[in-house]
């Protein structure tokens, strides 16, 4: 691996966006609140997005698929954000509080 | 050294750069339990990501995801905090430090698993010719061949909207 030309490299975008990928998971897992959860989920979505982009500039025949997969991924991502809000603003109505552990009453 | 050599070490010194952000700030969001300076990790994170785009000779998503994500995602996160409290008045009680460290490992066992198949893995050559992605391509493209998943998208939006102002228009009721 040559170290002055770690951005012209595949392998270096990849490990990136495993990396923010792997940061997200865990994030995920260790909040309590519903939107830290939000916040790790789009950390898990930018690792993703890191990852169609290197493989849209490296390897792919047409450099415009990667980032219009991109493009997106940024779509699904400002949707599931509106939609986990207005969720919080409701959870936090009725239960005067956004920790995740509130809502378990509902369980089946 | 060269005058390009010199340059080459520069662009590499300014994509440490971006990585180093882009990590920080997802470490910031990840790890402060305060969620209002969560939310402002979140948005260094998105820059760093953001810089990352343009190595990869994209400098218009680079704009999007500066006007995007943290133009529009993260003051919407500012929003909902506004609204439902940071978490911040209340003590976070203290973690159990068995789930904590078995959820670090199960994410770390994962992510090392990813990592070892990315590089591992035996990619197909890079292709000799590439088309080129400028934003005029893009335009042509999601226009002619992803016109469905275009307009799919857009029905999406629609939903997520209609979904959001029906969901929080109960409590208004009430008052």
């Amino acid at each position: 691996m040559n170290f002055i030309h770690l951005s012209l490299q595949l392998e270096t975008y990849l490990v990136i966006g495993t990396l923010l990928f792997g940061l997200g998971l865990l994030g995920m897992v260790l909040h309590r609140t519903f939107i830290g959860m939000l916040i790790a989920s789009e950390i898990v979505l930018s690792g993703a997005s890191i990852n169609f982009m290197a493989f849209g500039h490296f390897l792919a025949d047409d450099r415009t698929t990667g980032q219009i997969a991109t493009l997106f991924i940024m779509a699904i991502a400002a949707a599931e954000a509106v939609i986990a809000l207005s969720i919080i603003v409701v959870v936090y109505r009725s239960y005067r509080t956004i920790d995740t552990d509130a809502p378990a009453e509902h369980q089946g | 050294m060269p005058v390009s050599d010199l340059m080459q070490l520069a662009a590499e010194l300014i994509f440490l750069g971006s990585v180093a952000t882009a990590f920080v700030g997802a470490a910031i969001a990840i790890f402060n339990p305060i969620l209002i300076r969560g939310i402002a990790g979140l948005a260094l994170s998105f820059l760093g990501v953001a810089g990352i785009y343009y190595f990869l000779s994209s400098p218009f998503l680079t704009f999007m995801q500066v006007l995007i994500y943290i133009g529009a995602i993260c003051v919407t996160l500012v929003f909902a905090v506004m609204l439902a409290g940071n978490g911040a008045e209340k003590k976070p009680e203290k973690r159990k430090p068995l789930p904590t460290l078995m959820a670090a490992l199960a994410c770390s066992a994962f992510t090392g698993f990813l990592l070892y198949a990315a590089l591992t893995a035996q990619w197909k050559a890079a292709p000799s010719t590439q088309l080129d992605g400028s934003p005029g391509r893009i335009g042509e493209a999601f226009l002619s061949t992803y016109s469905m998943s275009f307009e799919l998208i857009s029905v999406v939006l629609v939903v997520a909207m209609i979904g959001a102002l029906l969901l929080s228009r109960d409590g208004r009721d009430k008052q």
